[in-house]
C-alpha cells in the first residue's frame, strides 16, 4: 500500500471514530498522523480535498454550504502549502551550507594548525574555541634553531568566515618572514604593512607577539592593540598586567611597535588571551579581569594545559554554554 | 537589534548619537547609517557613545573604517561620551592615540 492509500484509510478511521466519540485518544492519533503526513511531503490543500471527499462519502446528507466552505479553505491553504515547500527547500539548502562550512572549518584548522612546542623548563598550555564554525582567533608557536619559543596570538575584528579567511592570510605572511627570526616589534611592523595593504579597510587585527629565550629566561614582547595578558609572579603570588602599547594592525602604514622585556622566574606564568575571554558575558554583566585571575588561581597547581582547559570549562558554564566570541587562552609557565 | 542611532546634520556638521549595544549583530546597521556621512568632503563628525553600554571589537572596526574615510575626505572625526569600559577598549587598541576621544578625558583617568 502506498502512503497516500494508507493515509486515506487512517484518516477515514479517525473521522469515523471521532464522530462517534469525541475522545482525546482520537485527537492524539490525528496528531501522530499529521507528523507522518508532513514527513511524506503532502500539502495542506491535499488534506483538505481528502477531508471534503471523505465527508461526502461518509455523510451524503452534508449541506452544500459546508462543502462549499471547503473550497474557500482550500484556496486559502494553497499559500500555506507554497510557504511550506519553500521552507523545505531552504532547509535543504541550509544543510548543504552547513556541510560546506564544516569542510571549510576543517580546512582552516589544517591551514592554521600549530604545534605546541615541547622544550625543557617551559610548560605550555593553549586552547582556542570558535564561537561559530570558523575561528577568528589565531595562535601560533615557533621554535627556532636557538630554542627560542615564539608565540603569536591574534584576533581579527569581525567574526565568522571573513575573519577566518583574513587569518589565513596573516598566517602565510608570518611564514614568509625571513627565516632568520627577528624580534617581536620587527614582526608586527612587517605584518602591519601586509594587513594595511591587503585587507578590507574596515577589517583589523590585534596581535600579541612574544619571544621567550630559555637561556636568559627573558620574554620579549610587543602588542598591536591586543587585549593585555598577565604576568604571574610566583614569589609574590600576584598577577599583574602585561602592559604593551601599540596600534591595531592595518590602520596606519608606518606604525612602530615598542618592544618590552620581562624576566621570568621559576614558577612564573605568562597568560595570553583573546578578548573573547574578558568579554565573556554572564547574567551579572561581564566577568572582569580580577574574576578571571581568580579562576586561574583556582587551578594554579595544575599543568598549563589543564589550567586553560578548566578555566574554559568554567567560563563556558558561566555563559550557559553559549560563546558569543571566539575564545583563546594560552599559558606559558616556567617550570620550577 | 538592540540599537538606535540618531543623526543630526547641519552643513558640514554631523552629530551622531548611539544608544544600546554595538556588537556583531548591530554593527552592520551602525556602519550603513554613519558610513555615508563620512563621504562628504570636509565633514565634521561627532559621535556620542554615552548611551552605549556594550561594544565589542566589531564596533571598533566600524569606527576605524569611518575614521579613515573621514580623514581621506579632509574631515574631522571625534568620539565623545565614552564610558570607562569603552575608553579602555580604545586605549588597548592604540586608537586613543589617533582618534580624538573626548577631550575632557584626555590625559585623565588611566
Amino acid at each position: 500500500m502506498d502512503f497516500r492509500e494508507m493515509m486515506e484509510s487512517q484518516y477515514r478511521e479517525l473521522l469515523e471514530n471521532y464522530s462517534k466519540e469525541q475522545s482525546e485518544q482520537a485527537l492524539y492519533s490525528s496528531q501522530k498522523l499529521s507528523r507522518k503526513i508532513i514527513e511524506n511531503k503532502v500539502s495542506p490543500e491535499e488534506i483538505i480535498s481528502l477531508h471534503k471527499s471523505l465527508l461526502i462519502e461518509m455523510h451524503p446528507e452534508v449541506p452544500d454550504y459546508v462543502l462549499h466552505s471547503f473550497d474557500v479553505l482550500l484556496e486559502i491553504m494553497i499559500a500555506f502549502g507554497l510557504a511550506y515547500r519553500e521552507h523545505q527547500s531552504l532547509r535543504h539548502k541550509q544543510e548543504e551550507l552547513r556541510s560546506e562550512m564544516e569542510i571549510a572549518a576543517n580546512v582552516q584548522q589544517t591551514l592554521l594548525g600549530t604545534k605546541v612546542p615541547e622544550i625543557e623548563g617551559l610548560d605550555i598550555g593553549a586552547i582556542s574555541i570558535p564561537a561559530k564554525h570558523m575561528n577568528g582567533d589565531y595562535f601560533h608557536f615557533v621554535l627556532d634553531e636557538n630554542n627560542n619559543v615564539s608565540v603569536a596570538i591574534a584576533d581579527v575584528i569581525g567574526k565568522g568566515i571573513p575573519a577566518a579567511l583574513c587569518m589565513s592570510m596573516i598566517k602565510y605572511a608570518m611564514d614568509s618572514l625571513p627565516e632568520h627570526r627577528k624580534g617581536p616589534s620587527y614582526i608586527l611592523e612587517n605584518l602591519n604593512r601586509v594587513v594595511e595593504q591587503n585587507v578590507d579597510p574596515s577589517m583589523f587585527i590585534t596581535m600579541f607577539y612574544g619571544m621567550y629565550n630559555p637561556e636568559t629566561n627573558i620574554l620579549s614582547y610587543a602588542s598591536a592593540g591586543h587585549e593585555p595578558g598577565f604576568y604571574y609572579n610566583a614569589a609574590k603570588q600576584e598577577f599583574t598586567e602585561l602592559i604593551a602599547k601599540g596600534l591595531l594592525l592595518g590602520v596606519e602604514k608606518r606604525t612602530k611597535y615598542a618592544e618590552y622585556q620581562k624576566e621570568i622566574f621559576p614558577g612564573d606564568m605568562v597568560i595570553l588571551m583573546s578578548d573573547g575571554v574578558t568579554e565573556c558575558r554572564t547574567d551579572d554583566g561581564f566577568i572582569d579581569r580580577d574574576t578571571l585571575m581568580g579562576y586561574i588561581n583556582k587551578y594554579i597547581h595544575l599543568s598549563a594545559q589543564e589550567i586553560v582547559n578548566r578555566v574554559f570549562k568554567d567560563l563556558e558554564k558561566l555563559q550557559h554554554f553559549q560563546l558569543r566570541d571566539d575564545f583563546t587562552l594560552i599559558i606559558l609557565k616556567r617550570e620550577v | 537589534m538592540n540599537i538606535s542611532i540618531d543623526v543630526k546634520e547641519k552643513d558640514l556638521l554631523a552629530e551622531v548619537s548611539v544608544q544600546g549595544e554595538i556588537d556583531a549583530y548591530t554593527a552592520p546597521k551602525l556602519r550603513s547609517t554613519i558610513f555615508p556621512l563620512s563621504e562628504k568632503d570636509g565633514v565634521q563628525m561627532v559621535v556620542d557613545l554615552s548611551g552605549v553600554n556594550y561594544m565589542d571589537s566589531t564596533g571598533l572596526g566600524v569606527f576605524v573604517g569611518v575614521f579613515k574615510n573621514v580623514k581621506a575626505n579632509n574631515g574631522q572625526f571625534k568620539i565623545v561620551g565614552l564610558t570607562e569600559r569603552l575608553q579602555r577598549l580604545f586605549e588597548i587598541t592604540g586608537l586613543a592615540d589617533i582618534i580624538d576621544i573626548n577631550s575632557q578625558i584626555e590625559g585623565g583617568v588611566q
